[in-house]
């Protein structure tokens, strides 16, 4: 098994026929994901050959699930465009959309957080301004390099893809039930919490590693979470500690403003959950290698 | 990117928020002359970014043109909090009856915008938060129903107003959640929201954010900025995302997370090397080419306190080889304006290619490490010696 995506999960793109969607959709592809079709109203009715393989392009989400019983949208439409194309997969029921784009500005995002709230939350949102999720060996839906690790048992979740990269990387003789990229950006689809819960719930995960950056207060409740709900080991890690004050870094959701969301707060509300936190991305990784020798 | 006050005051004057007059001026001449067209009793006021004005000497009353442009002279020049006064606004006086507070802002925390309101404004709004809890409403506000009349009514009144001005205010606050969206802000504040002896509500001084990802749906190539940072702009127009902090060690990583995670392993290893500190944040993002890397280290190596670089990429989407042939072309690229020492750790897609490549290169000035740990401690002995 897996979280939210395995290898049953069929795939389409929106935003497919760009530059960067034809990119990734070809690196999905080379990385054995089931892409079944991408979605263009532009290019309705047209084929796009990718990496040798023939894929439809429809005018909408709901067309694209008709045709091809896709059940996960990756999205790569750009930041102006992105907000339709989140709710047109509302709209049409998809269970997971994956939402890349970078840049889309935090109103488009409540507000179409705001909506899903509305529909029920029928499809599960990932991102904004993320890699994606990957459930090594099974699929991949994003940008996430699909070679880095090979399927095990430890769970991901983690605000950067880099980071998210580099924790795959330093794990990769255990492996990776799913790692997910949850993005930077101040709202998000699932959270560190979300994530957590469906790792607890995913008898495959036998342990968890979580990273946090500076901004918000996702860590604070992830490790509250923690505390109550989760049995399984979890380390952590937190980005950001020499971050100053009132500078976004990188992330737009990676600000310190005044006193809260500093890395030091993070770090001690993990601690006080019980959960060890890593000074860097290697010591985090040998805690969890620590971990994974006890079980 | 934050406003000026009187940016928000010209703001809020297009949405037809009730403001007082307000002149902007850059020298104390400036300031009589708006004194004088304004007329009366007027308030100058620093247009700094930055709270406590008042108790700095950056707000000061007078009651004529004369008495505004010597008051002016004491306030140009001053600094508050790290900020230098360059330019005032010269505010029409007014008889204040009464200060409230109102704000709408983005509650990331709950995914959704949160107003709040008090009738006693005028105060911080962190003290009266954490002084008088009660006195402070907080209401959630949906993103797709927004705040109509009847919703703006409701906040007014949790926030404490009587019937009779709650429905005086609550037409304002209509008005600035019509900014808070139309103008993709992530804050709009007014503090304080005043009633005039003549009960009218106005808006007094105002803080608005806009966020950055949303510039490119507005028109505000003419509006005044901060004034950056030299290097800062200078790699604003690289469009390289680039933060001056004030160390030794220049860093350059791919990926917002991996970088801020390498200031912080290079804080820790300059502990042990003299407390060096990092001296940036600089991201080059995903495709880290030649070009952008030297752009990335043209920047970094303009600092005149930075000793030593470390370049620590992963390569995720970018191989490991290209990232070696950027570096190794940004080299040459800059020739001998490249300086100083340079500890590279490259880790992941196409790693073994990408150390070759350098080590074929053996720049003198280029240290290979292996991991991103020993890689910062390099840095840091670099930059302490």
């Amino acid at each position: 098994m897996a979280i939210f995506l395995d290898e049953n999960s069929k795939i389409i793109v929106q935003g497919m026929t760009g530059s960067e969607g034809m990119k990734h959709t070809a690196r999905m592809l080379k990385g054995g994901s089931n892409i079944v079709g991408g979605v263009n109203p532009r290019k309705a009715g047209e084929t796009v050959e990718i990496d040798g393989k023939v894929l439809p392009v429809f005018g909408t989400v709901a067309e694209a699930m008709a045709a091809t019983g896709a059940n996960v949208s990756v999205i790569f439409v750009p930041p102006a465009f992105a907000k339709a194309a989140v709710v047109e997969a509302i709209d049409a029921e998809i269970g997971l959309a994956v939402v890349i784009t970078e840049g889309i500005p935090v109103h488009d995002s409540a507000s179409f957080w705001a909506y899903s709230c509305s529909k029920g939350n029928k499809t599960r949102i990932i991102g904004p301004n993320c890699p994606g999720i990957i459930s090594p060996g099974k699929s991949n839906a994003g940008i996430t390099p699909a070679d880095i690790t090979g399927p095990g048992p430890i769970g991901l979740v983690s605000k950067s893809g880099t980071l998210t990269y580099q924790m795959m990387f330093e794990l990769r003789d255990i492996g990776m039930s799913t790692a997910i990229g949850i993005g930077g950006d101040p709202i998000i689809g699932t959270t560190h919490i979300d994530a957590l819960a469906a790792f607890q719930a995913d008898p495959e995960t036998k342990a968890i590693v979580l990273i946090g950056e500076i901004g918000g207060d996702s860590e604070e409740k992830a490790a509250a979470y923690i505390k109550e709900h989760v049995t399984k080991p979890v380390v952590a890690y937190v980005a950001g500690f020499t971050a100053p004050e009132g500078k976004t870094m990188g992330h737009a959701g990676a600000i310190v403003s005044g006193s809260a969301g500093t890395a030091q707060a993070k770090k001690e509300a993990f601690e006080a959950a019980g959960v060890k936190v890593g000074k860097t991305p290697s010591e985090t990784a040998a805690l969890m290698r620590e971990v994974y020798a006890a079980l | 990117m934050d406003l000026f006050e009187y940016q928000a005051r010209d703001l809020f004057e297009k949405y037809e928020i009730p403001v007082l007059a307000g002149i902007v001026a850059d020298t104390p001449e400036e300031v009589e002359a708006a004194a004088a067209k304004i007329g009366g009793t007027v308030v100058v006021k620093a247009q700094v970014k930055a709270g406590g004005r008042g108790k700095a000497g950056g707000v000061k009353v007078a009651h004529s043109p004369e008495e505004a442009r010597e008051v002016s002279e004491k306030i140009f020049g001053l600094d508050i909090k790290g900020h230098i006064v360059k330019r005032v606004m010269v505010a029409q006086g007014a008889s204040i009856d009464k200060e409230y507070y109102f704000s709408v802002l983005l509650d990331r925390s709950n995914r959704t915008f949160l107003a709040l309101c008090s009738v006693e404004g005028g105060m911080e709004i962190e003290q009266l938060a954490e002084e008088r809890p009660e006195a402070l409403a907080k209401v959630p506000v949906d993103a797709v129903k927004g705040i109509d009349l009847a919703m703006a009514t409701s906040i007014a009144k949790q926030g404490g107003f009587d019937d009779a001005t709650a429905a005086k205010v609550a037409p304002v606050i209509v008005k600035l959640y019509e900014v808070f969206v139309k103008e993709d802000a992530t804050l709009v504040e007014v503090n304080p929201l005043v009633e005039t002896k003549d009960g009218k509500i106005l808006a007094l001084d105002g803080k608005v954010t806009f966020d950055d990802n949303a510039e490119f749906r507005h028109e505000r190539a003419e509006m005044e900025r901060d004034v950056l940072d030299p290097l800062e702009a200078k790699a604003k127009a690289w469009d390289l995302n680039y933060v001056k902090l004030d160390g030794e060690v220049g860093i350059i990583g791919n990926g917002a997370g991996l970088v801020m995670s390498t200031l912080d392993v290079v804080a820790y290893a300059g502990e042990r090397h003299g407390g060096v500190r990092p001296a940036n944040f600089l991201d080059i993002g995903g495709g880290a080419s030649a070009e952008v890397m030297a752009n990335g280290l043209d920047v970094i190596l303009g600092d005149p306190q930075v000793k030593s670089v470390f370049v620590n990429v992963f390569g995720g989407i970018t191989a490991c080889d290209a990232v070696a042939n950027g570096i190794v072309g940004a080299l040459e690229k800059l020739g001998a304006s490249a300086s100083k020492p340079l500890v590279v750790r490259l880790d992941g897609n196409n790693v073994a290619e990408g150390r070759r490549i350098l080590a074929e290169r053996n720049h003198p000035l280029v240290t290979v490490v292996e991991t991103m740990d020993e890689a910062a401690d390099k840095a840091a002995e670099l930059a302490n010696r």
